[in-house]
């Protein structure tokens, strides 16, 4: 039975739950051949990452960065466009604004100063994700392998700006310098002080309205439906006169918009420099929040707050089990994608067969 | 002896019961027709017997006993064969590796191939079916690709042969050789269940004929003993009307305005030869000739969709845009706002987003022209103005937010008709209107069309089916390798004429 047959409740949230626990218990499983206690462990996890205010303003941060990659891989998923790019389209959004900081940040006021530099970051991003787009939409190059190549190739381009340009005379540390002040992004500990010395910073905000923004855009626009009638049917939307190029260059330049707004929120708000590697796979974790969280506004922000809270939760876990190596999670993160992602559709022909003998 | 016994078979399928208490049974030798609108529920109830489905409550009796079909496989297991309306071939293989495929027998191919082979020169001399077993399916034309369907069921040694719309893609040479097959098979005293909405064919072929209507069985009758209109009556559940009204022949100004127009694709294949021809504002111009002949390629160049290589189209009085351009990408909008609308030959690939609601289908390619508030679209008047479409052309389910790939193809059709009627066009292009579609709903298309035509629409109809070409056309044109090889009135209707014209013999 196709997935789109069952009510809309079970597709959206019963089936995602279904394919998550899946996967957490899996977890719980390793955790437990590991010779620590899953419960115990889950414990630990959740009491570092949610009841614990600091710690809860910490997932919060994560989550930020995540929802803008999150949303990167989603909006490209509308149009069929599957970006695995969003890696190395962050990368270079970071590039983006350190180049306007860098260049104006001791001349202009925080006002202009750091809308510039979100822009650049947007622009930079957009550019990155601009060749893929249009090798596929011109010539047929599938987008996923030109992403794939473009993050090797921002990683190693990043490398050598980073090392030959960036970093200031005499200093070790392959980072630039440290942007001043006034680019600093407000922190929301000022307005809830509960959330103690969290880095979560105002772009949490603008996260959220990038998710409603993505949501009108995808599902009450004109140009949301032609997108979506690209992503399901190239000939229909032909037939429609929907340029498919057009659609195919614009959603690859917005998804790479998206991901590069992904920097904003650790480097203008937690490191306020650009350092080597600092999406430090953020860009992936989109892919894996796209999925579960079905390209749906609330799914991804579900999505990327229990991302951040597996992050936030698995530092503090690792610290107290050393039995349990912080690369757990990378371990759970893949479990998440292959139950979400591959096997999506695990459950849906039991529970479409339980709501079935419900209704009789 | 009954071969297939179906009795009280129930099947929902969510909100829609697609088969309620369907009991009838089908004797061994014979040849067993069942009709039915689209709809009716007679692919639920054959994917029953094929074990695509189970059915919700009923029994299922194979020769005499019992049977529960899991899966195709069993019911191959059981000697039921299905020829699927949409071929399972694999395109660039070669016939015998067709009917290899899924009974290789061993890891060995080589040695099993030439006892294959041998069997099937065999089967083919048996029933005189001409098919070359080391042919590649792409390089066959549709018809024999049909037989190739047929003889994977006969080497699997099927003795229930369930056809599914078989000569919905046949010239009439086509099915003539198709039915000649299939009473071989019943001297064998083989079984053969024919899913068709082609009356004549029932009449022609079938010993009994089961009438299915809203997934019950209305009716099953010897067909020596019925007629064609009886039989339609039984199908749609009151009388049809054959002769639908029209306003006489008064065509007005030239509307389109074809010089010639040549297609030549990027193998360098002329798709479209020197074509020549107008229609005029009022009037049905209908494009005769056997699918594959040139009609896909004319719908697209004049719908946008394609870019030609050279011609003159002049649409009242000015030339279409196609100049300086480097392909159609985004171009069938252009057309759309000089008011050509088009119904594709191609329902499901072109014409209707499956994965999308009957609502969001209802304004495809007319997106940019929606209602706004504050620039997003104005949901409440596009979902009030699908709801008027829906009740003004009795599309069944009337549920706008249902997938449109859970409508039956006939009223799929009628939502893609409404949607290009709507849009109020000076020029319709129609491909296949009823391809698929049943009696009830052809009716009231073809109505559809010839009001269109009557408030002074120019319209090209293109169709296979020359029935529907002598019920709707004012003027005749037929095509044949891409040509025009004939022009003629409909007064001068002539059924050998144009079947001389679409084997490609130009008037002398």
């Amino acid at each position: 039975m196709n997935q789109a047959d069952l009510p809309r409740w079970a597709s959206a949230f019963a089936l995602p739950l279904l394919n998550l626990l899946s996967a957490l218990l899996v977890a719980a499983g390793v955790i437990y051949l590991l010779g620590e206690s899953p419960l115990e462990s889950m414990g630990i996890l959740l009491n570092a990452a949610v009841f614990n205010p600091e710690g809860f303003g910490y997932t919060l941060f994560y989550a930020a960065t995540f929802i803008f990659t999150g949303l990167s891989v989603s909006i490209a998923m509308q149009a069929g466009l599957f970006n695995i790019g969003s890696e190395g389209q962050m990368y270079l959004g970071g590039l983006g604004l350190t180049l306007v900081l860098l260049a104006f940040d001791a001349h202009l006021p925080g006002w202009l100063l750091i809308p510039l530099a979100i822009l650049g970051s947007a622009i930079f991003g957009a550019a990155w994700a601009f060749l893929p787009g249009y090798l596929q939409a011109k010539r047929g190059s599938h987008v996923v392998v030109t992403t794939i190549m473009f993050n090797f190739i921002a990683a190693s381009l990043m490398n050598y700006l980073i090392v030959s340009f960036l970093i200031p005379e005499g200093q070790q540390n392959t980072a630039s310098r440290v942007f001043a002040e006034a680019s600093w992004l407000p922190k929301l500990n000022g307005i809830l002080p509960v959330l103690g010395e969290t880095p979560l910073n105002i772009s949490f905000i603008l996260a959220l309205f990038a998710l409603l923004i993505y949501g009108m855009a995808v599902w009450r626009t004109s140009w949301g439906y032609q997108l979506r009638a690209t992503g399901l049917n190239q000939h229909a939307a032909h037939y429609a006169g929907i340029s498919i190029k057009k659609t195919i260059i614009v959603t690859m330049m917005i998804s790479g918009a998206l991901a590069g707004l992904g920097a904003v929120n650790s480097v203008m708000g937690s490191t306020h420099y650009l350092n080597l590697n600092f999406p430090a796979g953020a860009g992936f974790i989109g892919i894996a929040i796209a999925l579960m969280g079905r390209q749906h506004p609330l799914g991804i922000l579900f999505s990327s707050i229990l991302f951040g809270a597996l992050i936030q939760g698995g530092f503090d876990l690792s610290l107290e089990k050393p039995n349990i190596p912080p690369e757990t999670f990378i371990f759970i993160q893949g479990l998440i994608i292959l139950f979400c992602g591959a096997m999506e559709n695990l459950y849906a022909p039991a529970l479409s067969a339980l709501l079935k003998r419900k209704e009789k | 002896m009954q071969a297939v016994e179906f009795q009280h078979i129930s099947k929902r399928f969510g909100a829609v019961q697609a088969n309620r208490d369907v009991s009838f049974s089908i004797a061994q030798g014979s040849i067993h027709g069942v009709i039915g609108e689209n709809g009716a529920g007679k692919s639920t109830l054959m994917s029953i017997l094929y074990g695509y489905y189970r059915a919700d409550s009923g029994k299922l009796l194979i020769n005499g006993e019992e049977r529960q079909i899991r899966n195709s496989h069993a019911a191959i297991e059981l000697g039921i064969g299905m020829v699927h309306q949409h071929f399972m071939l694999v395109e660039n293989m070669t016939v015998l590796d067709n009917v290899m495929l899924g009974s290789e027998g061993g890891f060995r191919l080589a040695a099993h191939r030439k006892e294959v082979e041998a069997k099937l020169r065999e089967i083919c001399k048996t029933y005189s079916l001409d098919v070359d077993p080391l042919a590649k399916i792409e390089d066959l034309s549709v018809g024999v690709q049909q037989r190739v369907e047929i003889l994977k069921q006969i080497y699997r040694s099927a003795n229930i042969l369930i056809l599914d719309e078989p000569t919905a893609v046949l010239t009439v040479q086509e099915t003539a050789s198709l039915f000649e097959v299939l009473r071989l098979f019943k001297q064998q005293g083989k079984t053969i269940i024919l899913i068709t909405h082609k009356l004549q064919e029932i009449l022609d072929i079938t010993d009994e004929v089961t009438v299915m209507r809203a997934g019950t069985v209305v009716g099953s009758v010897q067909t020596a003993a019925t007629n064609k209109e009886q039989l339609a009556e039984l199908m749609v559940g009151r009388p049809i009307e054959t002769h639908l009204p029209r306003a006489p022949y008064a065509p007005g100004a030239t509307v389109l305005d074809v010089k010639g127009l040549n297609l030549v694709n990027a193998q360098q294949v002329s798709l479209l030869k020197d074509l020549n021809f107008q229609i005029r504002a009022g009037e049905i111009v209908a494009i005769a000739g056997v699918s594959g002949n040139g009609q896909s390629e004319l719908l697209e160049v004049l719908s946008g969709m394609r870019l030609p290589t050279s011609g003159e189209i002049r649409m009242e009085d000015r030339m279409l845009p196609y100049a300086g351009r480097k392909d159609a990408d985004g171009l069938p909008a252009v057309f759309r706002e000089i008011g050509i609308a088009h119904v594709p030959e191609d329902r499901l690939r072109d014409a209707v987003v499956k994965n999308f609601s009957v609502l969001m289908n209802s304004f495809l390619g007319y997106q940019k022209k929606l209602g706004k508030a504050f620039g997003l679209l104005d949901y409440k008047t596009i979902l009030k103005n699908c709801e008027s479409l829906l009740s003004k052309f009795d599309v069944r389910p009337a549920d706008p937010h249902l997938r449109i790939a859970l409508l039956s193809g006939g009223n799929q059709q009628k939502v893609v008709m409404a949607r290009e009627i709507a849009a109020n066009p000076k020029l319709m292009l129609v491909g296949q209107p009823t391809r698929g579609v049943d009696i009830g709903t052809i009716e009231s298309l073809h109505a559809r069309l010839l009001a269109m035509r009557d408030a002074g629409v120019a319209i090209l109809l293109v169709s296979v089916e020359l029935e529907e070409v002598r019920a709707l056309a004012d003027r005749i044109l037929v095509m044949s390798g891409g040509c025009i090889t004939g022009e003629l009135k409909v007064e001068e209707f002539d059924a050998t004429r144009i079947g001389l014209l679409m084997g490609g013999l130009h008037k002398h």
